[in-house]
């Protein structure tokens, strides 16, 4: 389904796209009041940027060199070209170490592997220690925003999945309750398991570090526990020295929720002794977009989720109404690259307002980029036909001011002859819910032509 | 001095269907003592094309531009879409010059009066309150305004002019510069979702009691229009031009 007829469902029960709306709007708005209040944010963005940029265009060093601090530092660093290696990689892991429980924080990386789908059919608990992550991990859904998984979600529902999956009292909706009680379930996996996954939200090239931001902890709580750390870490996500780190933690947590910092920043440079930590570095498509000169700056997304948060589109159509694991306005220039087909649609689920781009806190041009797809699908021979050629002959009529002239002026007339039926038909998008414009007697050319010419 | 010479640039949509107000920036600028005159043969920027991506096709539509356009100092226009379309996009085959001085002389009407006129006040009376619609394109695009985005020293040339309006008074809203949802094609291929934003905004303005809402694009206007028409709500839409030019409500 195109994201237009899921956007038209979603927002058929209106309520809830209000309260999706207003939810995600709060949000927007904690982060403008905690960037208000640091005279340096535009030049802190500016900075964020060009870091990133020059990460984007050396890429290649800061990996191996990242590599061989890690590697000194007595990290086991691994290489995927795409998700499927990935899981193989993470999987011969658990093998070594017959581990059959798995903790993992919040990875929107391993989600766009499949990891947890790959780890279950072979038998292996895996756990999402993320509250929102758990939750939708209960409905068997994916996370409709980055940031905030379960944000499309109401406590009634969430309640009534714990209910059903960790027996707490029907119709209690109480969210310290319910906290509560996945925090006791948690405890319970985190003490079992045998190795614990984590996303990675900085790696540092100059000393093989890298940092784990979350706000719950659990990250750390699993780390800790268990074993053997494996970290999925996406070739895009270095920074080349530990002062550049700063830059990212400033406009990270402000950016995603307002806070001024996340509650744990969790910084990894090697193993405790008897322990391990591998870092898995996946590719899966982010070179390929490397090499598109005009979508190449997307991978500087620190993946703070502003631009879903201030998105008109998103908050009234939902996470699901893009159907890729990145939604919103930066999944719309990310998901073509993974398979222009299917997410043809994505491009155009946006008026270019802009706003994605201006609260971005690495400044990517993201309706920029998505003005660019929509030229690649059209080239590309995707677009629809019909809409092909209305396009060619709109195209016609513009480019000659004679038939422009004449057509207009026969739109105009039949517009303000014709019965409303035939106007308001069912194939009239315009005229569904919205009146046309009355036609007036002339236009303006008719007008300037007669009194000033 | 000499008076600053105009090519008017009337949006193919506002020539055939808000003649009102072509000639309300007609007027308007001639009264502001420029030498304003529109080209007989243009027709339009290229923008619903080149959106829908079909820029490639836009060959002969941008010829047809930059001939009607490169002769003049200024190319003055009363949208923020098709204004900031033009300086994104325009671009003739051949004719890298005129290409460029087109792009780089194009104003939306109110920067034109604020910017390039140098004009801070208009002396007309319009003793209504108005809401305004901050388009998105000459918000963002043209930087018409400072955004709720960015963290920058707050400016607003479109209500800085209407704020020295005689009886003018202007709303406060909830989302001062969220999107209307018309977005062109966007229009009608999210046709619910862009008539769900376009609804949001009115009830904002109906919420803080405009009788008008206003703004520089007529396009966000008329997609507005169309709603408050088809479900008979208690507000009007008037393009700034119109206001800013001495019209009644
Ligand atoms: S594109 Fe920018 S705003 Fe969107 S998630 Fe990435 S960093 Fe955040």
């Amino acid at each position: 389904m195109s994201h237009s007829q899921k956007a038209a469902e979603f927002v058929q029960n209106e309520a809830k796209t209000n309260w999706h709306n207003e939810t995600l709007w709060w949000v927007r708005n904690k982060r403008d009041i905690s960037t208000q209040k640091i005279p340096e944010w535009e030049e802190l963005r500016s900075l964020g940027s060009a870091v990133k940029e020059n990460v984007m265009t050396n890429l290649a060093d800061y990996l191996e060199e990242f590599e061989k601090n890690a590697t000194a530092n007595g990290i086991h660093v691994h290489w995927a070209a795409d998700g499927q290696e990935h899981n193989r990689i993470v999987q011969s892991i658990l093998e070594q170490h017959n581990a059959k429980k798995v903790v993992k924080s919040k990875s929107i990386l391993t989600e766009e592997c499949g990891l947890n789908h790959h780890l279950e059919d072979i038998g292996i608990e895996v756990v999402d220690t993320d509250l929102g992550e758990r939750i939708v991990q209960f409905a068997k859904q994916p996370p409709s925003h980055i940031v905030l998984p379960a944000i499309h979600m109401k406590k009634e529902e969430i309640s009534e999945l714990f209910h059903k999956h960790l027996q707490t009292e029907e119709g209690n909706n109480d969210p310290q309750y319910l906290t509560e009680a996945a925090r006791q379930h948690l405890r319970e996996k985190f003490l079992n398991a045998d190795v614990a996954i984590t996303g990675v939200n900085f790696g540092i090239a100059e000393t093989g570090g890298f940092v784990v931001c979350t706000n719950e902890g659990n990250a750390d709580m699993g780390v800790h526990l268990a074993p053997v750390h494996i970290a999925s870490m996406g070739i895009e996500k270095l920074i080349p020295r530990f002062e550049d780190l700063g830059i990212f933690t400033r406009l990270l947590a402000r950016s995603a929720t307002g806070q001024p910092i996340t509650n744990y920043t969790s910084h990894f440079h090697r193993p405790e002794s008897g322990k391990e930590i591998h870092v898995v570095l996946v590719d899966n498509g982010r070179t390929a977009q490397l090499g598109r000169e005009k979508f190449r700056n997307s991978l500087k997304c620190i993946r703070c989720g502003a631009c879903m948060n201030t998105c008109p589109i998103y908050r009234r159509s939902g996470g699901y109404s893009y159907n890729s694991t990145v939604p919103g306005p930066i999944g719309s220039i990310l998901s073509p690259g993974f398979d222009l087909k299917k997410n043809k649609s994505l491009p155009f689920a946006s008026t270019l307002c802009g706003s994605c781009s201006d609260v971005c806190p690495v400044k990517i041009n993201i309706h920029e980029q998505l003005y660019e797809w929509r030229q690649v699908i059209v080239s590309e021979g995707l677009d629809a036909s019909p809409k092909k050629f209305a396009m060619k002959v709109a195209s016609k009529v513009l480019g000659s001011s004679k038939l422009y002239f004449s057509l207009g002026k026969m739109a105009r007339k039949s517009l303000s002859t014709l019965p409303n039926k035939m106007i308001y038909n069912n194939l009239n998008a315009w005229g569904k819910q919205r009146d046309l414009p009355k036609p007036p007697k002339e236009s303006f050319k008719e007008w300037y032509k007669k009194n000033r010419s | 001095m000499s008076k600053p010479k105009v090519g008017l640039f009337i949006p193919c949509y506002v020539d055939q269907f808000y003649p009102q107000v072509a000639i309300a920036s007609l007027e308007l600028l001639e009264k502001l003592g420029c030498e304003v005159t529109y080209p007989m043969n243009q027709t339009c920027c290229g923008q619903p094309t080149a959106n829908s991506g079909y820029e490639h096709l836009n060959t002969s539509v941008n010829d047809l531009f930059v001939d009607n356009f490169a002769s003049f100092e200024y190319i003055v226009c009363p949208s923020g879409s098709c204004t900031l379309h033009v300086k994104e996009h325009m671009h003739a085959e051949g004719k890298p010059n005129e290409s460029l001085h087109v792009r780089e002389n194009s104003y939306e009407l109110v920067e034109f009066i604020t910017d390039v006129l140098g004009v801070s006040e208009i002396s007309v009376v319009f003793p209504h309150k108005v809401g305004y619609h901050a388009s998105c394109h000459g918000l963002r695009g043209l930087r018409l305004g400072s955004g709720s985005e960015r963290n920058i020293a707050q400016f607003n040339k479109p209500e800085q002019l209407l704020k020295t309006i005689e009886g003018l008074e202007l709303v406060d809203l909830d989302m001062k510069d969220e999107c209307c949802g018309f977005g062109g094609t966007f229009a009608v291929a999210e046709e619910a979702l862009s008539v769900k934003m376009g609804k949001d905004r009115i009830t904002d303005h109906i919420k803080h009691e405009a009788e008008v809402i206003t703004g520089y694009d007529m396009s966000c206007l008329m997609h507005m229009e169309g709603i408050i028409n088809r479900d008979g709500l208690p507000i009007k839409v008037k393009h700034i031009a119109e206001i800013l030019n001495g019209a009644g409500l």
